[in-house]
């Protein structure tokens, strides 16, 4: 039983004033009452939700336009700055810290008049496929208690299958949107890398740190996209967004070629996920799409390369935590040295230790050009298949993990087993390509989701077949 | 170290080769990263980052054998070069004593530190 109507739909009733702001930003906080033992949220933003809910309603009733997400609740990862609370990232030495300005996705949304109320869950910093490395609390699959909303934005993704808002943010980095959308059933877009101003975000690996929706249909990503994207000057790296609404989608299927990434379905699949993928590809062929197999050999590299260029990123990202301008201070230390290495240490959890390591060690003189030069060189390769691929595909498919939810507690015993969670999502982050994890059917009771995978730039198109693909299932 | 200095920038694969011998990394090298890194770690930390990070590297070290011979590295993904904009003063969202409100400590309009000469 969903909760919610489309994010349009909830709009026009605010706009026409059949239903109020203030309402829905109470039903919404409600719902996150009910419903917090799952723990997808770590804090409220109840004032200021509440106050924006009412100056959206005295709009209405002053005969004034608000917006295409006017009076539509939503919830934040948390690690986007956003005013009215407290942004942590999940991490003990963000504990506390009020953000001095708001990300720019979240500027533009409120603009839109959408109204924040919460803060989601997330493995701090984003360092994690489950949500388990969060230094608050570990969050659990909608599904099944005893299992991870996947991660890094499991918590963001939790909540929009509880209900407790009718959309949330999420970034990907190796697949963290993608990733707890298939483990949730939820819908999640990675968009083009550069396509959403990253302003106001807390940095993991900045040549893949994408900003996205998710969702519970794809026309509700697609919205988020078209009020999210567009030129910020506060992030050099964005790309130009289409004139074209990201909302005016293309859903025909017949004659679309679609290549089913050999890699991806190689051994090592769940057997129960490989049924689910391949009824999906089915559905595609009797709809009328021309799908063949396709290989990019140098897929199986991608994660080793992601291992390299994030730790190496991260390290420098988190360098700004050094305990004298924000964040934690150590109340221990005699000396300047010692306050940047007590902060640090004090601060952070495991994982962001290990990258920065892992990241200091590969970016050191001498081993440079072995780890990182090398990396962005197989990167390179990658990215060449991609393009080669693209040349006589429009998408690509395939899972978008190997597996279905694992139990709480399962990979934390050693971290390589939990980066190989991200074994089939990272590719398009090296590649900067969109991509989406849309519900799929389920195995063992536990959804699935199918990953389309488009060239730099065909978001919309990307949108348009996840759509035909939604009608289709 | 000084035989890495020797032999970067001549050839590569000597590097690999060497790398492969050293990946596995020993407590005093854990050490030397913390503190490149900034961070004190516990002893209980380092060893249990000896055996973690060794082991990652081990993994991501299978790159080593790819062949990228004719391959350049990409660094930006979508193809920018040199985005500017004017140098202008703009208004922004957050003022100085908006930043200074997060500082640990602050006095006179300005970040506090620890003594550093003297």
């Amino acid at each position: 039983m969903v909760e919610w109507p489309a994010l349009s739909v909830i709009a026009s009733r605010v706009q026409s004033g059949q239903l109020k702001a203030v309402d829905l930003v109470a039903k919404s906080l409600q719902a996150i009452t009910d419903k917090r033992e799952y723990q997808a949220i770590i804090s409220t933003v109840t004032d200021r939700a509440k106050q924006r809910a009412s100056q959206i309603d005295e709009k209405v009733k002053n005969g004034l336009s608000v917006g295409p997400l006017a009076g539509v609740p939503f919830i934040a990862k948390d690690n986007f700055l956003t005013f009215g609370g407290e942004t942590t990232a999940a991490s003990n030495i963000l504990r506390g810290f009020k953000a001095p300005y708001q990300a720019s996705a979240v500027e533009k949304l409120e603009d839109a008049g959408a109204v924040c109320v919460a803060k989601a869950n997330l493995d701090a910093f984003a360092h994690g496929s489950s949500t388990e490395n969060s230094d608050w609390f570990v969050t659990k699959n909608p599904h099944d208690k005893t299992r991870v909303p996947g991660g890094s934005s499991g918590g963001s993704t939790a909540a929009v299958i509880l209900d407790l808002a009718p959309f949330a943010l999420g970034t990907d980095t190796g697949g963290s949107i993608r990733l707890p959308a298939s483990f949730c059933g939820a819908v999640g877009l990675k968009p083009t890398y550069g396509l959403v101003s990253r302003s106001g975000v807390v940095a993991m690996a900045s040549s893949t740190d994408v900003i996205g929706p998710l969702t519970r249909t794809v026309e509700d990503a697609a919205l988020v996209l078209d009020v999210m994207s567009g030129f910020d000057q506060l992030d050099s790296t964005m790309i130009e967004r289409d004139n074209n609404p990201y909302t005016n989608l293309d859903t025909k299927i017949e004659g679309k070629k679609i290549g089913v990434v050999k890699e991806y379905m190689a051994e090592g699949l769940e057997p129960g996920v490989r049924v689910q993928i391949e009824s999906a590809i089915d559905k595609f062929k009797k709809a009328g799409a021309q799908v063949t197999e396709v290989s990019l050999p140098s897929l199986p590299l991608a994660l080793a390369t992601y291992y390299i260029v994030c730790p190496a990123e991260v390290s420098s990202n988190l360098a700004r935590y050094d305990g004298q301008r924000y964040g934690h201070s150590s109340k221990n230390a005699k000396d300047l040295d010692e306050s940047y290495e007590l902060s640090r240490e004090e601060g952070f959890g495991l994982e962001a230790k290990r990258r920065i390591m892992i990241g200091t060690h590969v970016l050191s003189s001498g081993y440079y050009d072995a780890y990182y030069k090398k990396a962005q060189t197989v990167r390179t390769k990658i990215i060449n298949e991609f393009h080669q691929a693209f040349t006589g595909y429009d998408f690509l498919i395939g899972p978008t993990a190997p597996m279905v939810a694992f139990k709480i507690g399962e990979r934390t015993d050693d971290p390589l087993k939990m980066y190989l969670t991200d074994i089939i999502t990272v590719a398009a982050n090296m590649a900067g390509i969109p991509a989406i994890s849309i519900p799929a059917g389920k195995s063992q009771g536990l959804p699935v989701g199918l990953q389309l995978i488009a060239p730099q730039r065909a978001d919309r198109a990307l949108l348009g077949i996840a759509k035909a693909f939604e009608e289709l299932a | 170290m000084l035989f890495l200095a020797v032999v970067h920038g001549q050839r590569q694969s000597v590097i690999l080769t060497f790398i492969e011998v050293m990946s596995k990394l020993t407590r005093k090298a854990v050490l030397k990263l913390a503190h490149l890194s900034r961070l004190k770690l516990s002893d209980e930390e380092v060893d249990r980052f000896a055996v973690e990070l060794t082991h990652i590297l081990e993994y991501v070290e299978t790159l080593n054998s790819v062949d990228v011979r004719g391959l350049e590295p990409t660094y930006q993904i979508t193809g920018l070069k040199n985005v500017t904009r004017g140098d202008e003063i703009k208004k922004y969202q957050a003022q100085p004593k908006d930043l200074l409100a997060s500082a640990p400590a602050a006095k006179d309009g300005q970040y506090k530190v620890k003594r550093i000469v003297g």
